[in-house]
């Protein structure tokens, strides 16, 4: 295969890796809501926190959006063998955000017959289910998926369908191993760190912020046993290693490990990454007046997830491995794009530093003024 | 374990996408046409310093913002059920279909969840500039992104840009621009874009309308109804062009299409329009399709049947003859692979050579039966029609909202003010109308010519497509109900201040 064309391929695992880091980063919404009527004890106390998370969600709902369209660019039979297969895990993730999407312009608004309670609960439902199954989804990558691939059934005209899920689950059977669950757990306390942390940054209330920073030691402790868990069984388990040249998948042993250790610059990121989060975590708590752990903790999600991403794409890996078939698993290379759409897509890329650039100046200009029992009685565009 | 695909679940497959389209679709046009009206008041505000403007565009904003949230969300499913329920489309296809929608949400979706934030709570925070920069941003986001979804189904229609790699069995991508500046694409961009300004005028026009009904708010539903007629009435004669246009695209690309809109059977030369019943303009069909009033249009029987002469000189194929070439490629491509499987090189050749030569019926290979190949006559000739009648009728509209403004009249003419409230249904009826013409007449095909619905579907059990499909049903409609209700509260709430005083001469 040319060298250009690996290169693509490489590139765009990185920019599809990235927008899922970015994206578990952005779960601070969802971590946020989920901690609703846990943290606000008064509805002027969820108040500023439904407008806290409120003028963020559409970054977090987008960034999922371009997650799937980047992905379903740049490696297709990704999105056609797991969006088709595992219909229930993304039927129930969509669900949940649909029903968020809606929920912060309705909950306030007069005529609003489902009730502002309603709202809230639907927030906290998505606040729940999104980072728990997102977490469990992105657990497959390392632990496997039953599903088949056969492009040959495309000239069986009665049954051109070229992936199939090999049993009736669709999805759902993540849930039976149990390490899907662990990092499904580990990325939602995750996310409820940073929702709080966001929190104490961005909203300007001493009760609802004391109590924010004593949930922050509540939420890290199940996160740090989760997310140390899955870290540890990923380094010691056996990986899906793609051959070179045959591209023949074969079971080898500590291959995760083998890959950071391979790609230092790998383990740097991750190193750095859970360095990021820890420390923004423990400035947060035991500093009463640190308002900046959630740019630490943020920029250390990013680089954890984007270290882990890029560990399981990279270096001859099956990124997306089949349980049922192995041989049918999802490497870089056999389930990309062409080089000719990689190549065209990389160019609209260019563009991606200048829509960060005014995403940055727009939420500084938003954020400047933390949030305020007084602002929320203003009542401009309050949810 | 499984045979064949269970026609139950495509055609559940089908409710699905089209019952999520549908909702989408019941929100996106008010967002695009919306967004136009209230960012033309906001510079008006920035030009003139006049608060009377600020309040205005603030009203509408506020109910663009209701509005929004709903077509988000019914955005993302529609997106993700290229993968969950068309899984077999998202791999032959999705190294070009791919491409747009990634672009789409990298260009346009950040610029609008970006813009729409400062719009919204950016008043007190931000420069007026660039708040108004953020309004017409939001705006331009959800143009853009109109354009690249647009991008993706004008290629379904009309496939360019690509060539079927049996290596891989997939279609790839070769030219980007022949993909994003397709004609059929840049017609559809600009009718289905400027349609949509016509729902968002005509929402505004009938609002206002209600008010001075009601007696109320006279001069900011006077103003509001003056701005969103003119955009309504540039964006109906735009839509008419572009519609013509589109039509004529149609006889070229997808025939069968057009004779169903038409309910032609049986074609010819000289062919009539038949508006309603008997009556008839003559010779127009054949002007409309061809450019020529002698022009030959085909009908459904012509088109199954073959044998007519078609524009390139060439002899129509008859479905039957379609078809057995759609089967000779498919089989192509199982000798392709064999031999490949086995290294035998001239095997391959001759595959390929197979194979190339019958790919432009490829998709006919998964057709078991020619009236398979015709889409639902009764639906495409009345939803045309609707859809012609209602744009005729918005001209009309627009331009008697225009007249009575620079008559000085238009607060007194009650009986547009009703047409005014009524026509807000009516333009959602032509706007959907719209889209099961170009949905509709693609039926059974899910890309033109080359992969027929059934072929596209994911293998999925039945009952799991029915389940999602009710879940879907029930909560999109618990959610417009929801909009709807909350929309007409903040409408009969009203602008938040009193607007200013009423003007007697501002008749």
């Amino acid at each position: 295969m040319d060298s250009t064309y690996i290169f693509l391929q490489h590139y765009w695992w990185f920019l599809v890796s990235l927008l899922g880091a970015l994206l578990v980063f952005l779960l601070f919404v969802q971590g946020g809501n989920s901690l609703l009527f846990r943290l606000g004890r008064s509805e002027e106390e969820r108040t500023m926190m439904v407008n806290s998370t409120g003028r963020k969600w559409e970054f977090t709902f987008t960034t999922l959006v371009t997650f799937g369209g980047a992905f379903f660019a740049s490696f297709p039979l990704f999105y056609s063998t797991s969006f088709g297969g595992a219909y229930w895990l993304w039927m129930i993730i969509l669900f949940s955000f649909v029903l968020q999407a809606v929920s912060y312009e309705f909950q306030s608004k007069i005529g609003n017959w489902l009730g502002k309670r309603t709202y809230q609960y639907f927030l906290v439902f998505n606040g729940v289910v999104g980072p728990l199954l997102l977490g469990a989804a992105v657990a497959t990558f390392f632990t496997g998926s039953n599903f088949v691939v056969s492009k040959a059934n495309l000239t069986d005209e009665m049954m051109p369908v070229i992936s199939h899920w090999a049993n009736g689950w669709h999805g759902l059977d993540a849930f039976g191993n149990p390490w899907n669950l662990v990092l499904g757990l580990a990325v939602f306390f995750l996310a409820r760190l940073l929702g709080n942390l966001y929190f104490i940054n961005n909203i300007r209330h001493d009760g609802l912020i004391a109590r924010c920073r004593r949930q922050l030691v509540t939420d890290a402790v199940p996160f740090l046993i989760f997310f140390l868990a899955f870290v540890a069984y990923v380094l010691t388990k056996d990986g899906f290693a793609a051959d070179a040249e045959s591209g023949q998948i074969v079971m080898e042993p500590y291959k995760y490990l083998r890959n950071l250790l391979d790609m230092p610059y790998l383990l740097a990121l991750f190193v750095l990454g859970v360095a990021g989060v820890l420390f923004g975590l423990a400035k947060s708590v035991f500093s009463k007046t640190c308002t900046s752990g959630i740019w630490f903790a943020g920029t250390g999600t990013v680089l954890t997830v984007l270290a882990l991403l890029l560990a399981v794409g990279y270096n001859g890996t099956a990124y997306y491995p089949s349980t049922a078939d192995l041989q049918s698993s999802l490497t870089i290379a056999n389930s990309c794009s062409s080089k000719f759409t990689l190549k065209t897509m990389a160019y609209v890329s260019v563009l991606v530093p200048f829509v960060l650039a005014y995403i940055v100046y727009a939420w500084r200009a938003i954020d400047r003024k933390p949030i305020t029992a007084e602002e929320m009685k203003e009542g401009e565009h309050t949810y | 374990m499984w045979e064949s695909i269970d026609t139950s679940m495509i055609d559940w497959s089908r409710a699905q996408f089209a019952l999520t389209a549908i909702y989408h679709w019941l929100f996106v046009p008010l967002t695009l046409g919306l967004a136009v009206v209230m960012a033309l008041m906001e510079t008006f505000y920035v030009i003139t310093g006049n608060g009377f403007w600020k309040r205005t565009a603030k009203f509408w904003m506020k109910l663009f913002g209701i509005n929004f949230a709903v077509g988000v969300a019914t955005g993302l499913i529609l997106e993700f059920q290229f993968g969950t329920n068309w899984s077999n489309y998202s791999w032959f296809v999705g190294d070009i279909f791919g491409a747009p929608l990634a672009i789409e949400g990298i260009l346009a979706f950040f610029m609008e969840a970006t813009f729409v934030a400062v719009m919204f709570f950016g008043w007190n925070k931000v420069g007026k500039r660039f708040h108004l920069a953020s309004t017409w941003l939001t705006g331009l986001g959800a143009t853009i992104s109109a354009w690249w979804i647009l991008v993706a189904n004008s290629w379904m229609q009309y496939p360019v840009g690509m060539e079927f790699n049996p290596e891989t069995m997939r279609n790839e991508m070769v030219d980007f621009m022949a993909v994003a500046f397709s004609p059929v694409a840049v017609m559809k961009f600009f009718h289905t874009v400027l349609s949509s300004w016509i729902v968002g005028a005509a929402f505004v026009t009938g609002v206002s309308a209600w008010f001075l009904i009601r007696k109320r708010e006279k001069e900011f539903a006077l103003a509001s109804m003056k701005v969103a007629a003119g955009v309504g009435l540039f964006a109906a004669l735009v839509t008419a062009g572009t519609g013509d246009q589109s039509a004529y695209q149609v006889a070229q690309v997808q025939p069968m299409k057009l004779a169903a809109m038409e309910g032609l059977y049986d074609g010819g030369t000289h062919q009539p329009f038949t508006v309603a019943g008997p009556v008839k303009v003559p010779e127009m069909l054949s002007f409309l399709a061809t450019r020529e009033f002698s022009g030959y249009v085909p009908g459904i029987n012509d088109l199954l049947e073959g044998g007519f002469k078609q524009a390139d000189g060439t002899l129509a194929l008859s479905a039957e003859e379609k078809m057995a070439n759609g089967k000779k490629a498919i089989e192509a491509l199982a000798d392709f692979r064999r031999a490949k499987e086995s290294g035998d090189a001239s095997a391959m050749q001759i595959a390929r050579s197979s194979l190339e030569k019958n790919m432009p019926y490829f998709g006919y290979g998964y057709i078991g039966e020619p009236s398979e190949l015709v889409p639902h006559v009764g639906t495409m000739f009345w939803a045309f029609r609707v859809m012609v009648g209602l744009g005729m009728y918005f001209i009309l509209f627009f331009l008697l909202v225009l007249f009575f403004a620079w008559k000085h009249k238009l607060a007194q003419v009650g009986w547009l003010h009703v047409a005014a409230l009524w026509s807000i249904p009516l333009a959602y009826i032509a706007s959907h109308a719209g889209w099961i013409v170009a949905e509709v007449g693609r039926q059974p095909w899910t890309i033109q010519d080359m992969l027929p619905v059934g072929a596209a579907v994911s293998r999925l059990e039945t009952g799991a497509v029915q389940t999602t499909f009710l879940i879907f049903l029930v909560m999109f409609t618990v959610l417009l109900v929801a909009e709807v209700g909350i929309m007409v509260k903040a409408v009969k709430k009203g602008p938040e201040t009193a607007v200013a005083p009423e003007a007697e001469s501002n008749g």
